[in-house]
């Protein structure tokens, strides 16, 4: 295998490149993934014969959840990459892509209770799978609060992603929390071995939905991660340029 | 279509304040996750191009 492309992403400038091209297309497939699975999930799918139209809210709560916990399996991975290759641009990303997964899980939690109310009669209960939820909120809290605290940017690269890898025994809880403990909760509508249970126009919208989840994840997190590269290479000459270049278009 | 009529698509069944809350702050979320790096990066661009200028003066 040829693994040029990963000593490339060590080259904040290549990234600078390289994302630049690929924006425009994922924030496409993002707007157009989103906007239909919205339309067909809220308007088009049928409702469900026990919880009737509350049951739409799975449209956003899934995708949500589902970003939260990859956002932060993202975040170990960027934190193993970090601490073995010393490359500089894991840190970036692992800055960038906390306040976003912190985000995603609030959504979740958000989306959940409300959910929750009309179907099992309360906001909130303390079984596996919500406190285990909670806990991943508190996980990106600590991330964002341990990068922002230390000023050394190395030790602070450091520290994070300790924290990150550490924390990533929580997503197996969260996945097997449904099955390891009695919850109120349902278990895991999307499965990779098997089909899933649901009528082919209730999945495919949520289908939609995940993947444009993912691309709308995709687009924050280059936008953040260019705008930190910009403002981290500062004294470079490339963005210098890029900067000057930049400012002239927006004048 | 799932719903007879727009009042019923607005009502989703009774539970209506329960969809579109969980919908309307979701979708909020989203934005202010879009719009922020959006304004930060114009922003620094400002600055920078403040700087920029002071420097040419000198």
């Amino acid at each position: 295998m040829n693994w040029t492309w990963f000593h490339k992403l060590g080259s904040p400038k290549w990234f600078y490149q390289i994302s630049s091209r690929w924006l425009p297309w994922l924030a496409v497939a993002g707007v157009l993934l989103l906007g239909t699975g919205l339309v067909w999930g809220l308007a088009f799918a049928p409702a469900d014969y026990q919880q009737g139209n509350s049951f739409r809210i799975i449209y956003i709560h899934v995708p949500a959840a589902l970003l939260a916990q990859s956002c932060y399996i993202m975040l170990a991975l960027a934190g193993v990459v970090g601490l073995v290759w010393k490359m500089k641009l894991a840190d970036v990303a692992l800055q960038c892509a906390a306040p976003i997964g912190a985000w995603m899980t609030f959504i979740a939690l958000l989306t959940g209770a409300i959910w929750g109310k009309p179907t099992w009669g309360t906001w909130w209960v303390w079984d596996a799978r919500l406190t285990s939820m909670l806990i991943l909120l508190f996980l990106y809290f600590g991330i964002i609060a341990l990068g922002q605290s230390i000023s050394n940017r190395d030790s602070s690269a450091k520290a994070c992603a300790v924290l990150a890898i550490v924390g990533v025994i929580n997503i197996p809880i969260i996945k097997y929390s449904v099955e390891w403990w009695n919850s109120l909760h349902q278990v895991a509508t999307f499965k990779l071995t098997e089909r899933p249970a649901m009528p082919v126009e209730m999945w495919l919208p949520l289908l939609l939905m995940v993947l444009g989840f993912y691309c709308f994840f995709a687009c924050v997190l280059l936008l953040r991660m260019r705008l930190e590269v910009l403002k981290r290479e500062a004294r470079s000459s490339w963005v210098q340029a890029e900067v000057k270049r930049a400012v002239e278009q927006q004048s | 279509m799932s719903f007879a009529s727009f009042a019923e698509f607005v009502a989703m069944g009774n539970h209506g304040l329960y969809v579109w809350s969980a919908y309307g702050i979701s979708l909020l979320v989203l934005a202010i996750n879009l719009v922020l790096p959006i304004l930060a990066r114009r922003r620094y661009l400002q600055d920078q191009a403040r700087r920029l200028r002071r420097e040419e003066l000198k």
